[in-house]
């Protein structure tokens, strides 16, 4: 095998970054599609959470 | 410049401006203009935190040293996608998210003061932003100027002209709305830019495994043949001298890592790898996008995209920047990259001109004009915000209309920046070395306070002042005064003790980082333990949904 060979001329250290790098990216595409529809939240908004902090004070006032 | 070209040059400012205007009319509030409404799509995001990271400095400088150091640089690669997307986006992103989302924090410095209830750590940081981001913009601004100018062939100064006046407009007018949309405009161009990029290299080079065959004759050619040549004998900063430098420093071929410890090792490793990629994690401009999504399922969707888009870009960069030396030594007489284009950071713009078909050079050349612009855009922005939210209205007593004088504070910095890059077309060393110093900075003094902030309840505003002031102090001591690059290129130390590195030997080639990181870190550790916990109250609202 010429000394050339792509990989086979890399050396360890350079091959374990260049498999690192491709891992890592799967990794981060696996994640991406596992959880594409995971962590979805209500969205609620400012005006709302103030308006709601308010009518705990009144109930609790009450 | 044929019509054609024209046309694609009038077509990619109209889109620009599009966005731009897009961005206004989506602007409504300070929420809007500061953290873009909370409600930015995960394409957008992504793209935009990638395309600030990659400036034409990673594109042109680094793959420029990819050309002189070889594939070592791949190790950046690796940490750029699991530590700047993965670790960032999986176990940062959200917390981040939320803590900004009940503490109302619209800037990475107001985080900060207000996960820790101080105004001075508010102050502080945006003080520190203000200080060095500059100089940072400044040598993105240089650097994309000069392609326009050289492209184009006109005038720096009415390059820097028109460029800044593009980008100021749609910064001010739509915000980080429009700095996101553009980001992610410029962030397509530069991916499929990089494809076609990789796909030419390997085409030309006769496939894969030829290109690697050509890269290794190219090592074994034109630099083994330097053994018997002494350093001095060779013309300083030549591409003979870089190259024997490197073997003196432990390289051993474009496609070998240099041998363990040695000061190529220690360059490689911590400035390069752990400098730029652990640095990712404190870049304010960056950290700010974490909180314009509006759930965690856009911060799992921009996983997939972030991590695909730094693949094809800086993966790619670093391996043609390596091949850069094959196709030389095929095509150029046997040369080597450095000995044909004359100086690392002339590689690249040398390579596309030389190497690739005139059409794609053009393409190649929007590439790093939105490189430059996406980056750029997101630092005015940024350092608006600081002068703004962070600074006048932090010192003012009076109630302040938060956009009007962040557009105030984006003003003022642009002129700064413009101001600097007019005077300095010719890049002075402390410009130069920027973009190392800035990084080195924000993860020494933010970083630990951040990750401490968003996970550990014990930690206290004394700790965390004490860590961040431990981090500067270190890593300015550290900057000036020991390592190689930077005490070097600040000259400070030369004119105060006659010599570039008070500690010299392999330890100046030690990135700042590594040595003010961990002790930050531990002061932090230290100081909280030994002071009053932080008001449960006050925690509650920080971390209680």
């Amino acid at each position: 095998m010429p000394k050339g060979k792509f990989m086979e001329s890399f050396d360890i250290g350079v091959s374990l970054a260049f498999w690192l790098t491709i891992v890592s990216a799967f990794l981060c595409v696996y994640y991406g599609v596992v959880n594409w529809n995971k962590g979805v939240e209500k969205k609620v908004s400012k005006n709302t959470e103030i308006w709601a902090k308010e009518e705990d004070k009144i109930d609790e006032d009450l | 410049m044929g019509a054609l070209e024209n046309i694609i040059i009038i077509a990619y400012l109209a889109l620009v401006g599009y966005l731009g205007f897009v961005g206004y009319k989506q602007t409504k509030n300070t929420e809007d203009y500061l953290i873009a409404g909370r409600d930015t799509h995960p394409f957008i995001m992504a793209l935009s935190y990638g395309a600030t990271f990659i400036s034409t400095a990673a594109i042109v400088g680094f793959g420029g040293v990819a050309a002189w150091l070889g594939n070592s640089l791949l190790w950046l690669t690796f940490f750029n996608i699991f530590i700047g997307i993965f670790v960032a986006f999986v176990f940062l992103g959200n917390p981040t998210r939320k803590m900004g989302y009940r503490l109302n924090a619209h800037t990475f410095p107001e985080f900060l003061g207000k996960r820790y209830d101080s105004k001075f750590i508010q102050i502080f940081g945006a003080i520190i932003i203000l200080l060095f981001m500059p100089l940072y913009s400044t040598a993105v601004l240089i650097g994309g100027t000069h392609f326009i100018a050289l492209y184009f062939n006109t005038d720096y100064h009415m390059s820097l002209l028109v460029f800044s006046i593009i980008i100021t407009a749609y910064v001010i007018a739509g915000g980080l709305k429009g700095v996101m949309l553009t980001d992610a405009l410029q962030g397509s161009v530069m991916f499929i830019a990089m494809i076609i990029l990789l796909f030419i290299t390997f085409s030309e080079l006769g496939g894969v495994d030829n290109a690697y065959i050509s890269l290794n004759n190219s090592w074994q050619n034109t630099v083994e043949n330097l053994q018997d040549i002494s350093l001095q004998s060779l013309t300083v900063g030549s591409g003979d001298y870089m190259m024997k430098l490197s073997t003196i420093w432990g390289f051993k071929g474009w496609t070998q890592m240099p041998e363990f410890l040695s000061q190529g090792w220690l360059f490689i490793i911590t400035t390069i790898t752990f400098g730029v990629g652990i640095g990712v994690l404190a870049q304010p401009q960056l950290v700010v996008r974490f909180m314009t999504v509006s759930s965690k399922r856009e911060l799992n969707r921009a996983v997939l995209i972030g991590g695909v888009f730094i693949l094809v870009t800086m993966g790619v960069i670093y391996i043609v920047g390596a091949l850069t030396n094959a196709w030389y030594y095929e095509f150029n007489e046997g040369k080597n990259a450095l000995q044909s284009a004359g100086s690392i950071g002339k590689v690249i713009p040398h390579f596309i001109n030389t190497a690739m078909p005139k059409w794609f050079s053009f393409i190649f050349l929007f590439a790093l004009i939105s490189a430059a612009m996406s980056t750029l855009s997101s630092q005015f922005h940024t350092m608006g915000t600081a002068v703004g939210r962070d600074l006048i209205e932090q010192i003012s007593k009076k109630s302040m209309d938060s956009m009007l004088v962040t557009r105030i504070g984006i003003v003022i910095m642009i002129i700064l920046s413009v101001s600097m890059a007019y005077m300095f077309d010719k890049q002075p060393a402390i410009i130069a070395r920027s973009t190392a110093i800035f990084f080195a900075l924000c993860a020494s003094i933010f970083l630990p306070s951040f990750i401490g902030g968003l996970f550990w309840k014990r930690v206290t505003r004394i700790g965390a002042i004490s860590s961040m002031l431990t981090g500067f102090i270190v890593s300015s001591f550290w900057l000036l005064f020991v390592h190689f690059k930077e005490a070097k290129a600040l000259g400070i130390c030369k004119a105060l003790f006659g010599t570039n590195s008070l500690i010299g030997g392999k330890i100046a080639f030690v990135d700042a980082l590594v040595i003010s990181l961990p002790l930050s870190s531990i002061v932090l550790v230290l100081i909280s333990m030994s002071s009053k916990p932080m008001c449960k109250n006050y925690l509650d609202k920080c971390f209680k949904n």
